[in-house]
């Protein structure tokens, strides 16, 4: 079995997963409770917290837990509308933006507020240049993804905070849920930081709105005002351990095998840049080292996801999100790729446990895969 | 010294087989049920498994169920979600004043945003007056909250009967029942409910996983936009493993559920019993007839509840002053405010304790004995 699907999600760390398993054994208190099991479990939670600050250079305070990267999108965007809106009422984002952020959007906008989705260039990257001539007086919020989920692209995530660090009234998030554990990214000029476990083998139902502290937001939940009031719902110890755990993992692995899986990448490019009928939409320069996404030519994406799939090699059209709507890549259809190739497209991501040999094996099996399939198309 | 942990309304230990159901999937399914490889449709068919577990459960059909990371999402999302969605009809909302902060905070919310919320006040049993809700009720009104079973005192409310009363009425009639759910047997047809909260580490579940049944045909406002997960009325991958936990627990708490009512009403009178036998004078906060079975709340005159739960404690007794969600800094309770008034002593004196998986006759007695030596002590008797 080669799982080449990581960006739709991962498989937790064993360590993770003892360490959910042990809390929720041993400390199941609410954090909440005043008694002895509550304070072992706000402890652990505080314990937690520490280090996911830690690991991600700040403070302890600047992390609001959520239940996932969709609700750490969801609330870094509308929180920041709400509680700014009377300053102004334009966003700026760009096109290829998950939906949590896109939709996100769109429903701000029929609440009145002005969005500019930005567009990209054929490398699917924004420009800073384009963010500089978007902002307005009302602009609030620059909301821009640090990786692309579908295609691995990088934004020039620095350039656009040092832009914004010269406009004291625009806050600045970044969706960081596929970069995190893979390309570094600093939040020292970053207001709002978006991570989801699952996606950096902790637990699904876990994710991290990082927020500099000042920032004004409007809470989407509204309750037991846990979580500094940010968002009420009681706190989830177990699976915030297990984040904090896995987070440390992948960033020791980042560092140990960083190059490796870079290397895999590599390979695996270079051999599929050997076929005649294969298009690479995936950028050469300033791509994350897990995310490959190509067409093979008259092939329906779906059919080869389907066809790999029975031969062991588990891939994805676009985000597994949008996978199942069958509709054609919005981010690839921003990036000018034409309609019937962006249909093709497939998306392979790697994790740090892939190997070349992985790789080889893979390669081998597409090119004994397409053939057979080539025919039944035709 | 053994700890005897009574605030299972708080939250609680998880069932061993709900643990190994979550390490299960953890381990082996751990793919994106949105994904179409076969990772992705065995991760989708645990997710169906559960939600016609859900389903079954209250008496609802598959699709009337989401699935939300708890039962705080589940309430916003049904109350916020219908006044967003159902503005055009009104702007009006009914709850009463001993809701859980998940209900009140979002209803305060909703009155800052221009909605206008009729807080109906409750009598000493703690059960609101049908009578007021029918005079509350307007033609704009949208939507009645009213909790299946208080969390502090643990009264039930005559769900059925507001459920005949909205029967005709455009208002949609939502309870959460997040401490009711696996202790009180509960059919949303019958009773005619139109949405309902669930919260899974209430019933030895997991934690930051809940749902939400939604009646078929509710208009419903999503609040988390993304991808098109729960019929896009809730985004966000759906968190697997802690569904599989989830299903496993509403399993267990449905085949329980008579002999789980029957030990805890009968662990009620138990503690009741020992402090009467032992003289202690003592309330009780609600009524013994229309009450939870695991949840008890009493008032002890002449003690404070600081020095009462600190005592707990240090003899091993993990028990509450009121919600857990309030008692990070103990503020006076708004339910016992609602039932009792302000200037009531039981504001000050009230003890909630909650039984739950693990707890035993013995240990009850241990309790009931911890209890009456420090309630003693504190009263210079």
């Amino acid at each position: 079995m080669i799982y080449f699907d990581n960006s739709a999600t991962t498989k937790p760390y064993k360590e993770a997963l003892s360490t959910y398993v042990k809390v929720n054994e041993q400390f199941f208190g609410n954090p909440s409770s005043l008694h002895h099991l509550g304070l072992q479990a706000e402890r652990l939670l505080f314990e937690s917290r520490k280090q996911m600050a830690s690991l991600l250079g700040t403070e302890a305070e600047n992390i609001i837990f959520t239940s996932g990267g969709t609700e750490a999108n969801n609330l870094a965007i509308k929180g920041t509308a709400l509680a700014n809106m009377h300053r102004g009422r334009h966003i700026i984002t760009q096109q290829t933006e998950h939906p949590s952020v896109i939709n996100a959007c769109q429903q701000l906008e029929e609440h009145g507020f002005r969005v500019s989705y930005l567009p990209v260039d054929s490398h699917g990257q924004v420009s800073a240049e384009d963010v500089a001539a978007a902002l307005t007086n009302e602009t609030i919020l620059v909301s821009i993804m640090h990786v692309n989920n579908e295609t691995g692209a990088i934004q020039p995530i620095q350039e656009i905070a040092k832009l914004l660090k010269n406009e004291p009234q625009v806050l600045f998030h970044v969706d960081d849920v596929q970069g995190r554990g893979k390309v570094p990214l600093n939040l020292e000029n970053i207001d709002l930081c978006t991570l989801s476990a699952h996606k950096f083998h902790g637990l699904k139902g876990n994710g991290v709105l990082y927020k500099k502290k000042g920032v004004k937001l409007s809470a989407l939940l509204s309750g037991g005002n846990q979580e500094s009031g940010f968002r009420s719902g009681t706190e989830n110890a177990g699976g915030v351990a297990a984040m904090a755990k896995a987070l440390r993992l992948i960033e020791e692995h980042r560092r140990e095998h960083g190059e490796r899986l870079r290397a895999v990448q590599q390979f695996l490019r270079k051999e599929l840049e050997g076929r005649q009928d294969v298009i690479i939409h995936t950028p050469r320069e300033g791509c994350a080292p897990h995310i490959l996404n190509f067409s093979v030519e008259r092939l329906k994406g779906e059919v080869l996801v389907h066809a790999l799939e029975e031969r062991g090699c588990y891939l994805s059209t676009t985000s597994a999100c949008s996978s199942r709507q069958k509709k054609t890549s919005t981010v690839l259809t921003a990036m000018g790729v034409p309609k019937e190739i962006a249909d093709s497209s497939v998306r392979l991501s790697l994790s740090y446990e892939n190997t070349r040999q992985e790789a080889e094996a893979f390669i081998q099996i597409l090119k004994d895969t397409i053939p057979t399939l080539a025919k039944v198309q035709r | 010294m053994e700890r005897i942990y009574l605030d299972h309304a708080a939250t609680t230990p998880m069932h061993p087989e709900v643990i190994e159901a979550v390490s299960r999937q953890m381990g082996e399914v751990f793919g994106n049920p949105s994904s179409i490889h076969s990772f992705g449709r065995t991760a989708r068919h645990v997710v169906d498994t559960a939600r016609s577990t859900a389903a079954k459960s209250i008496g609802a059909d598959f699709n009337e169920i989401i699935f939300t990371s708890g039962g705080t999402e589940a309430d916003n999302l049904a109350i916020t979600g219908i006044a967003k969605a159902m503005k055009q009809k009104g702007r009006h909302i009914i709850t009463t004043a001993i809701e859980h902060h998940a209900v009140l905070h979002t209803c305060e919310q909703l009155e800052r945003e221009g909605h206008e919320v009729t807080y109906l006040p409750v009598g000493e049993d703690g059960q609101l007056r049908l009578a007021d809700l029918e005079e509350a009720l307007r033609e704009d009104t949208i939507l009645v909250s009213v909790m299946y079973g208080n969390n502090e005192v643990g009264t039930l409310q005559p769900i059925a009967d507001i459920g005949q009363l909205l029967k005709d009425h455009q208002a949609v009639f939502h309870t959460d029942a997040v401490q009711a759910y696996g202790m009180e047997s509960i059919d949303v047809k019958a009773a005619h409910i139109d949405l309902l909260s669930v919260s899974s580490h209430k019933i030895n579940g997991p934690k930051g996983i809940g749902f939400l049944y939604a009646k078929e045909g509710i208009a419903l406002e999503p609040a988390l936009f993304g991808g098109e997960q729960e019929r896009k009325r809730r985004a966000g991958t759906e968190n697997v493993p802690a569904i599989a936990g989830f299903n496993k627990a509403i399993e267990l708490a449905a085949s329980s559920l008579e002999e789980k009512r029957e030990l805890y009403t009968g662990f009620k009178k138990q503690l009741i019993n020992i402090l009467e036998d032992k003289q202690i004078t003592f309330h009780l906060n609600g009524t013994l007839e229309q009450s939870l079975p695991h949840v008890v709340n009493l008032s002890f005159p002449g003690t404070d509840v600081e020095s009462m739960l600190v005592n707990l404690d240090l003899a091993g007794i993990a028990a509450s002053s009121g919600s857990a969600c309030t008692a990070g800094s103990i503020e006076p309770s708004h339910v016992l405010v609602a039932m009792y008034g302000k200037d009531s002593d039981r504001l000050r004196n009230s003890i909630r304790f909650s039984f739950g998986l693990t707890n035993t006759k013995e240990q009850i007695d241990q309790a009931g004995e911890a209890v009456a030596k420090i309630v003693a002590r504190l009263t210079n008797k």
